[in-house]
């Protein structure tokens, strides 16, 4: 089905592997991982059951630290949002009672597992002032722990407050997009583990290309109100933002699921910035000039 | 430095890190032109980053240890242990996914509360002790002889023979691997004699056997999960499936990709219902009334498919003149004793015809009953394949059904009555010659006091569409724990033996083989081959033993002398019957319905042995427990001698595990658990070699079966039993030779062939050939049925009835929808899967009647349910269950409102009922229990909690307990979410937090009473990460009557905002 699940799992199931499956994202995502090309994540709600698989899944390859945290009485979120420890996490939001007949697929109760975007420009990397942040051969945006030094300054950076420091090292963690899986050919945690396929690993381009047909196929269905956040010139890529690698198709306006409508690159303010402090500085400098020369 | 090789020059070292930082620093990079955002960037440790499974020096193939969809793993380990488990992305079952639960298998794995070292309880004391496992293996063989000793009877004061004990029990099984439920089975039912034998399929689908068996001859999933993504049409109800078989409902989506529908008939609006095109609404416990409404629909409306349902079902067969339906009788069916609070079924059979039953629980207690059925072997059962007849079933089925309008679906189901409807148009549009509706159901149709007539109203449905037995079509039962269809199949449950064959009863003509096969053997269809496995089974189990003059073994035999089911186990533990508990792998505190009463009979045991992968509520019941915090017992008071032993885990031990469509697939051994623990397997064998040892000089009666059981299964050098010798054991041999039997049909009733289990025959079909271990799937050009992909029960059959995917000629229905169909060229039955019925019977065979045929000489060529004795499905049941012959609403047995269909027979009158003081119920419509309460399960948990409480990775996602409550009845209270609420039954209170949700709601019922429906997940209990206390404190013992299913998805509850006063606790 256009756009929709089963991209390449079913297609060479028959191969069997060795001992250790080579470029196993070839039989779980159907693509085989190469340096040099762009990588990401195209998260569709609509497909989404909200069950968590991407959290754990990330938790356990990552081998991230879980919280003993209490009942939130929000939804089904016990894990509150994207953090130091939580590189994947699913929202709930719970739209009133209904019954009867509903749109198709995902509908009345959104679930969406949100991730970091990847962004390209990203904003983080851009605030990194030792090179920790940094841009991988996939086109992913990896925080190196050998090299972060805990300054923070990528965490107000980042237009969707994935970015965190860590209470433990004090260091700047978020998602690798399994930096070392890619490494080795293999799909990220999250994607892999995905029950609905809700969560797909693909190169950037072609998970582009597969959101506009599914978007298109759920408005042939009656689910008219879909669309794609983070491609190119769609809601999610904007001030200076080109285009997220992680994309996502939606159901309902951006803030229903805790994204920002329209964020933007704080980098697109500091040339303004600049110039409006020497622009500033400058007449404050004529003012003193004049006042000085007034007193003389 | 310090790893600097000795001797090496320190300037030598220095120059190294030099250099190497030099490589590390990012400027000379940037200087040569390198991107200062990407390459110049990168540090040491990216550049050397590789995911840690190449670090791995060993890989096993795995099954996840979750629930019972089968999900494939690969286990990776180094040094011994495991580094990771991922999803087998060759797995057509869960092609390369796993959900919350299975991604967090390696976190169970290496879970910090793993248990690694033996624990013992001494009576009163108030800590455990550490002890080892040889000493605990001998404390507990003494303990289990000291107890049998003195429990062991071979007579009943009149003589009649039982040799059992009914002072030692057993649970769980469900979590553990077929070849170990074999052995539990055969060491304690087969030497040791107890028959409080029994395992979670008992709580969790046991009215899926009665329910499924009656109605299509074989009580188990009629088709793979993989195939639910050729279904046209999906209806999921009694099962969240979304949140509960994930990976299963990864297949609905796929056929929701492909445009079909998907409905969500439940009380609550679950992650299911958000992913439904249809979510429909109905009060806990009135399933029927909402499938008899849809019957009722196809029937009216003519949508049925005449072509199928006429020829393969009974619909045309004519019942006897005394058959009255509760239509006439007022809510009984004919043949109700009120003194006996049961039926006769003397009425509900066919005219002229006696009709034994397919189940193996299907003994009909008249006399005369087993002589009458011979009447089978001289013509077929009467029909009227005009329909007309006004007893023929159809028309039965019509005026039964004919009370279940619109207005009577919504007055008692609160479904606004133009939606249900929609559910039946819906699946009538997706049925017939092109197209198929499958129907998934899980717990939500067990827990039930009518759980198996629920499920017969599936069947009802599916039989009149056509769709069972075709692509795409018929039922699955979800199934939550990874072996308990295997736990079904090879019963650890105390009326069944391997294979779906009745324990023997005492007060059944049982006492000698031959009174037995004769009481247990039909004269027609495939279920007339019965003496041959049993006698095999006997081979198996009792070897040169098994001689003609004890009657192969059967003297030896334990009876039973009544229902030893779960309910009644816990009340004749309350009641000190019991004396030694041995529990693997089950947590009954969490899971058994009133938990303070399960606590009350845990504290009157002598011993207890529980082993586990972690410490459970059940293990630490006397530390703490709901009497210790209640203030009813101190520690000192409970005079229980506890053991917990640490158990392994699938890639901890090798075995194979049966699925929910019956898919028996092999788990390697990849590391050693942790400490400690051991396999069930080893546990069991080691204690049968005491439990051999202790007896072998003895020469008294009681023993006899001990001297006898065959047990020669070799160890390896950790003392682990081969668990292929035990598989090749379930498979059967040739006794003479020792080789192994190809399957089934090889299977001899003279003693010449020894078979553990034959619906399993054919798993291991020669040396060195174990088919649960086949890992090729089917490719993409493939047919899709995966035959190579593990081994199905039986003959490696993935679709059941599937002759009925073609018409009566052999035809298939459409070309859209083959599967089986006759090649008149070959003469012979051709299939994409293995067909379902004799491979050379013409589709236009007939009986020769004038030779009194036998077993399946007596079912023509057009009849798929050959399990069945007149080879038909069964819409109308004359025998085998005990509730009546067709599906009739009755409300809970706790109920918030009266019957609106026949006030005054509320709930199913054949129920079981253990009303005393410590399990008291709630009169129907009692005020001060107002509300409809349902009990549930999380996708983030597991069943009794044990397996994902202790994993942190799981335990955060839902850190603690909670009742879900509607937003408008919170409102009336003053509740908020996270606030305390007490619930109450008449069996006691809990204290936990509250959810308020608009996903639950009120339900307006007949005469404008307006009842809330409430809903509490049962997984939590004081152990581990995520806790919460037990809802099945709420929960009341009653019984389905023909499998004693408790009723734990609807019963009624008052809630206040608050929290529980606690009793002091003791100064000093």
């Amino acid at each position: 089905m256009d756009g929709g699940l089963a991209h390449g799992r079913a297609r060479e199931a028959g191969r069997a592997p060795p001992a250790l499956l080579r470029d196993e994202a070839e039989l779980t995502a159907g693509v085989v991982i190469e340096p040099g090309r762009s990588y990401g994540f195209l998260t569709d709600t609509t497909l989404c059951i909200g069950c968590k698989a991407c959290e754990v899944a990330c938790k356990e390859w990552n081998n991230l630290p879980a919280e003993t945290g209490k009942l939130t009485g929000h939804s089904y979120d016990n894990t509150g949002q994207l953090g130091a420890n939580t590189w994947r996490h699913v929202t709930f939001k719970e739209n009133g009672p209904r019954e009867g007949t509903m749109a198709p697929f995902q509908s009345n109760w959104l679930m969406m597992s949100d991730v970091c975007k990847h962004c390209d420009p990203a904003p983080c990397l851009e605030a990194c002032p030792t090179g920790a942040l940094f841009r991988t051969e996939f086109d992913t945006v990896v925080v190196q722990q050998d090299i972060c030094n805990g300054c923070g300054y990528c965490v107000p950076a980042c237009p969707f407050g994935v970015v965190e420091l860590s209470k433990d090292d004090g260091k700047a963690h978020k998602c690798t997009l399994c930096y070392d899986r890619l490494k080795g050919g293999l799909e990220p945690a999250c994607a892999k583990s995905c029950p609905t396929d809700s969560i797909q690993f693909g190169v950037v381009e072609e998970l582009q290309e597969r959101a506009d047909r599914r978007v298109e196929a759920l408005h042939a269905q009656g689910q008219d109100k879909a669309y794609v956040y983070g491609a190119p010139g769609s809601p999610g890529a904007t001030g200076g933002i080109r285009k997220l690698n992680a994309i996502f198709v939606l159901a309902e306006r951006p803030e229903h699921y805790n994204l920002p409508p329209a964020p933007s690159r704080p980098a697109r303010n500091a040339k303004p910035a600049f110039l409006s402090g020497l622009a500033t500085m400058a007449g404050l400098a004529a003012v003193a000039l004049l006042l000085g020369v007034g007193r003389r | 430095m310090s790893k600097a090789p000795r001797g090496r020059p320190i300037r030598r070292g220095l120059a190294d890190r030099a250099a190497g930082f030099l490589a590390d620093w990012s400027v000379p990079r940037q200087l040569r032109g390198a991107p200062e955002k990407t390459e110049a960037a990168e540090s040491a440790a990216s550049r050397g980053l590789r995911p840690r499974l190449e670090t791995a020096d060993r890989v096993g193939t795995s099954i996840c240890p979750y629930c019972a969809v089968g999900c494939a793993q690969l286990v990776y380990a180094k040094q011994g242990r495991p580094i990771a488990v991922e999803g087998d992305p060759r797995s057509p079952v869960n092609q390369g996914t796993l959900c919350p639960k299975g991604a967090a298998t390696f976190g169970l794995m290496a879970s910090p509360q793993r248990l690694d070292r033996c624990l013992h309880r001494a009576p009163g004391a108030r800590e455990w002790r550490e002890v080892g496992l040889d000493w605990a293996m001998d404390r507990i063989a003494e303990l289990a002889k000291r107890t049998r000793d003195e429990t062991f009877i071979n007579h009943l004061p009149d003589g009649t023979r039982v040799n059992h004990t009914l002072g030692i029990a057993s649970m769980g099984g469900a979590t553990l691997d077929n070849e170990e439920n074999y052995l539990i089975k055969k060491l304690f039912s087969g030497a040791l004699g107890m028959v409080f034998v029994e395992n979670q399929a008992r709580v969790c689908h046991n009215n899926s056997v009665p329910g499924l068996g009656a109605t299509y001859g074989r009580g188990a999933s009629t088709m793979p999960q993989w195939d639910l993504a050729n279904s046209d049409a999906v209806l999921v109800m009694g099962s969240n499936m979304a949140e509960n078989h994930p990976i299963a409902f990864r297949f609905v989506m796929q056929a929701k990709l492909r445009g079909a529908t998907v409905m969500h008939v439940d009380p609550r609006f679950t992650r299911t219902s958000a992913l439904a095109d249809i979510h429909a609404p109905i009060r806990a416990g009135t399933d029927i009334a909402f499938l008899g409404g849809i019957i009722r629909h196809l029937l009216e409306n003519d949508l049925w498919f005449r072509d199928y349902a006429l020829p393969y079902t009974n619909l045309s067969t004519i019942v006897g003149p005394d058959y009255k339906g509760p239509e006439e009788l007022h809510g009984y069916f004919s043949g109700w004793n009120d003194e006996g609070r049961r039926y006769n079924v003397e009425s509900w059979q066919y005219d002229g015809v006696v009709v034994p039953s397919s189940l193996a629980e299907g003994y009909v207690e008249i006399e005369g009953f087993a002589e009458a059925t011979q009447r089978l072997h001289e013509g077929p059962t009467p029909k009227d394949p005009t329909l007309q007849h006004p007893r023929c079933v159809y028309q039965i089925l019509k005026r039964h059904y004919a009370r279940y309008t619109p207005e009577m679906v919504e007055s008692v189901t609160g479904c606004p009555r133009d939606l249900f409807p929609k559910v039946a148009d819906a699946l009538a549009r997706a049925s017939g010659r092109e197209k198929t509706a499958a129907i998934c159901y899980a717990v939500g149709w067990n827990h039930h006091t009518k759980g198996a007539q629920i499920i017969r109203a599936a069947g009802i449905i599916q039989a009149l569409l056509g769709n069972t037995g075709r692509p795409g079509g018929g039922i699955l039962a979800l199934r939550g724990h990874t072996s308990i269809q295997g736990s079904t199949d090879i019963a650890t449950l105390y009326d069944l033996l391997p294979g779906y064959m009745p324990q023997p009863h005492a007060f059944r003509p049982h006492a000698t083989l031959a009174d037995y096969l004769k009481a247990e053997t039909n004269p027609t269809g495939w279920w007339h081959h019965f003496p041959k496995y049993y006698v095999s089974l006997l081979k198996a189990w009792y070897g040169e033993a098994a001689t003609p003059e004890n009657g192969m073994g059967h003297d030896l035999m334990a009876r039973v002398t009544g229902d030893h089911s779960q309910l009644p186990l816990t009340v004749a533990m309350e009641r000190g019957v019991i004396r030694g508990l041995f529990v693997m792998g089950q947590n009954p505190v969490v899971g058994g319905s009133n938990s303070k009463l399960v606590q009350r009979g845990l504290a009157r045991l002598e011993w207890m042995v529980v082993r586990d992968v972690a410490e459970t509520d059940t293990a630490t019941f006397w530390r703490d427990g709901h009497l210790v915090r209640d203030g009813e017992m101190r520690p000192e008071d409970i005079g229980t001698e506890v053991f917990l032993m640490p158990a392994s885990l699938s890639g901890e031990k090798a075995g194979s595990f049966t699925n929910i469509h019956r898919l028996v697939q092999w788990h390697d051994k990849v590391v050693d658990g942790p400490g400690d623990s051991r396999s069930e397997l080893w546990f069991i064998h080691h204690l049968a070699r005491r439990m051999k040892a202790l007896h072998a000089g003895s020469t008294r009666p009681q023993d006899a079966a001990i001297r006898a059981i065959t047990w020669d299964y070799p160890e390896d050098e950790q003392g682990e039993p081969d668990p292929e010798a035990v598989l090749r054991e379930i498979n059967g041999r040739t006794v003479a030779n020792g080789k192994l039997v190809p399957g089934f049909a090889a299977l001899k009733d003279d003693g010449s062939t020894a078979c553990g289990c034959w619906i399993y025959s054919g798993v291991f079909p020669e040396e060195g050939r174990n088919r649960t271990r086949s890992r090729v799937p089917d490719g993409a050009q493939g047919p899709g049925t995966h035959l190579d992909w593990g081994f199905a029960w039986p003959d490696n059959r993935r679709t059941l009835y599937n002759r009925a995917s073609a018409d009566p000629a052999g035809v298939p229905w459409s070309e859209g929808k083959r599967l089986a169909w006759w090649d008149e060229q070959a003469g012979e039955w051709r299939s994409h899967d293995r067909v379902d019925f004799p491979t050379d019977k013409r589709p236009d065979f007939e009986p020769d009647w004038e030779s009194k045929p036998a077993g399946m000489d007596a079912i023509r060529g057009d009849q798929p349910f050959f399990m069945i004795p007149d080879g038909v499905a069964g819409l109308f049941v004359p025998s085998g269950l005990k509730d009546g012959p067709l599906p009739e609403h009755y409300e809970p047995t706790e109920t918030p409102v009266r019957n609106a269909l026949h006030p005054g027979v509320e709930g199913n009158p054949a129920a079981k009922r253990w009303a005393y003081d410590a399990n008291p119920l709630a009169a129907p419509a009692d005020p001060r229990w107002p509300h409809a309460l349902t009990t549930f399960r999380l996708t983030e948990h597991h069943s009794g909690g044990t397996p994902t409480r202790i994993v942190p990775s799981t335990s955060e996602l839902q850190p603690e307990g909670f009742v879900e409550i509607p937003t408008e009845l919170a409102r009336t209270l003053g509740i908020a979410s996270t606030d305390w609420v007490v619930l109450s039954t008449p069996r006691g209170e809990i204290e936990t937090r509250a959810l308020v949700t608009d996903r639950l709601r009120a339900f307006t019922l007949d005469g404008g009473r307006v009842v809330h429906q409430i809903g509490m997940p049962w997984h939590y209990g004081w152990s581990g990460i995520a806790t919460g206390d037990i809802a099945n404190v709420l929960t009341a013992v009653v019984g389905d009557p023909n499998t004693g299913m408790h009723e734990n998805k609807a019963l009624v509850c008052a809630l206040r905002p608050g929290r529980l006063a606690r009793p002091l606790q003791e100064v000093g």
